[in-house]
C-alpha cells in the first residue's frame, strides 16, 4: 500500500516560496491568483495493512515539524 | 573545560569551532554522530553549523534523530551546557531543546555578511563577558535562519529574558530580529551566528573571542 503524506505551511506562518511563485506567476500575466502556498508531498511504500496510525507517528516523530506545519495522509 | 564537538555527515564548520574553543583553553574531543554515549565529565556539548545529511526534509530534522543525539538529550536534562551553532541551531530546534522553528530567510536568499548584533542578555554562561546591548560583529552564513515563534511564546522568551542575541537591522525576517536563544536553565543556546568565525581581526572580527571565553572560564581552562 501506498500513502501520500502532504505537508503544508500552517495558515498564518509566512510562506515566503509561495509567495515569490505567487509574484513570478504575475510576472507571467497571470493575475487571477490570489496567493500561492507552497508544500511537499511524501510517499510512503508501505508494507500492506499497515496501521495509519502509525503514519500519524512517523509525522509527529520526523515528518512534520507541528510549529509551522499541518499535514494530511491519503491513500494513492 | 571538556568540550565535545558532534559532528554528523555535511557537518563544516566543526574543525573552526573545534580550533576557537581550544585556542580559549577548552580540552576539545570530536564525536561522530553514530555514537550513542559521551562521557559525563563533558562540560559542554557543542553542535557545529553545516548541512546534515544535506539538509533534506527539513533543516536539522534528520540530524535531531541521530544516535548521538540521545546523548545529548541526557547532557541536557542533566544541567550540562549545549551550545548550538547555525544548522546547530536548526538542530536543538528540532530536537526540541529551543522553542520556535527556523524558516527560509524572508528575503529567499542565502545570506553570507557579518551582521552587527545586539546583545540582549548579559546572564548566561555565553553572554557573561559582553555587555548587556553591547554591539558585536559576528558572520553569519545561512539560508534557513528566519526565526518563527507564537506571540505568546515569544512573551514568554521575553519574561524569562531568553533571546541571546538579536540583529541590529532586520536580516532576514526572524521575529524580533532575533538571532539566538537560550533555554529555560539558561545552559542552552542556539543561536544562527557563527561566533567561532569571529576569533580574529584578520578575518574580520574578534567579537567571538569573549564568548568562548566567558564559557571556557565557567569550568577553568583544561
Amino acid at each position: 500500500m501506498k500513502v501520500a503524506v502532504t505537508v503544508m505551511l500552517k495558515n498564518g506562518v509566512l510562506d515566503p516560496q509561495g509567495e515569490a511563485v505567487r509574484s513570478a506567476l504575475l510576472g507571467l500575466g497571470f493575475f487571477d491568483v490570489k496567493g500561492v502556498r507552497q508544500g511537499k508531498v511524501i510517499e510512503l511504500d508501505l508494507a500492506d495493512g499497515t496501521d495509519l496510525n502509525e503514519v500519524d507517528e512517523m509525522c509527529k516523530q520526523l515528518l512534520v515539524n507541528s510549529v509551522i506545519e499541518s499535514y494530511t495522509v491519503e491513500s494513492i | 573545560m571538556r568540550a565535545a564537538v558532534i559532528v554528523f555527515p555535511g557537518s563544516n564548520c566543526d574543525r573552526d569551532l573545534v580550533v576557537a574553543l581550544r585556542d580559549t583553553g577548552a580540552d576539545v574531543s570530536i564525536i561522530w554522530h553514530k555514537e550513542t554515549e559521551i562521557p559525563t565529565n563533558f562540560d559542554l556539548i557543542a553542535i557545529p553549523g553545516g548541512f546534515s545529511f544535506g539538509d533534506y526534509l527539513r533543516c536539522g530534522a534528520i540530524a535531531a534523530k541521530s544516535p548521538i543525539c540521545e546523548a545529548v538529550l541526557k547532557h541536557a536534562n542533566n544541567g550540562g551546557y549545549v551550545l548550538g551553532i547555525c544548522n546547530g541551531f536548526q538542530i536543538l530546534i528540532e530536537m526540541g531543546l529551543i522553542p520556535g522553528a527556523l524558516m527560509r530567510n524572508s528575503g529567499l536568499k542565502f545570506l553570507c555578511k557579518t551582521p552587527e548584533l545586539k546583545v540582549e542578555t548579559h546572564d548566561s554562561a555565553f553572554t557573561a563577558n559582553y555587555l548587556k546591548f553591547e554591539k558585536i560583529k559576528i558572520p553569519v552564513a545561512h539560508h534557513d535562519g528566519n526565526y518563527f515563534l507564537s506571540e505568546k511564546q515569544l512573551g514568554v522568551l521575553r519574561d524569562e529574558d531568553r533571546v541571546a542575541f538579536s540583529y541590529l537591522n532586520d536580516l532576514n525576517g526572524s521575529v524580533d530580529g532575533i538571532a539566538g536563544v537560550l533555554s529555560s536553565n539558561r545552559r542552552i543556546l542556539g543561536m544562527m551566528p557563527h561566533p567561532e568565525r569571529a576569533m580574529n581581526l584578520v578575518t574580520g572580527s574578534s567579537d567571538g573571542q569573549a564568548f568562548f571565553r566567558a564559557l571556557v572560564e565557567l569550568t577553568g581552562a583544561a
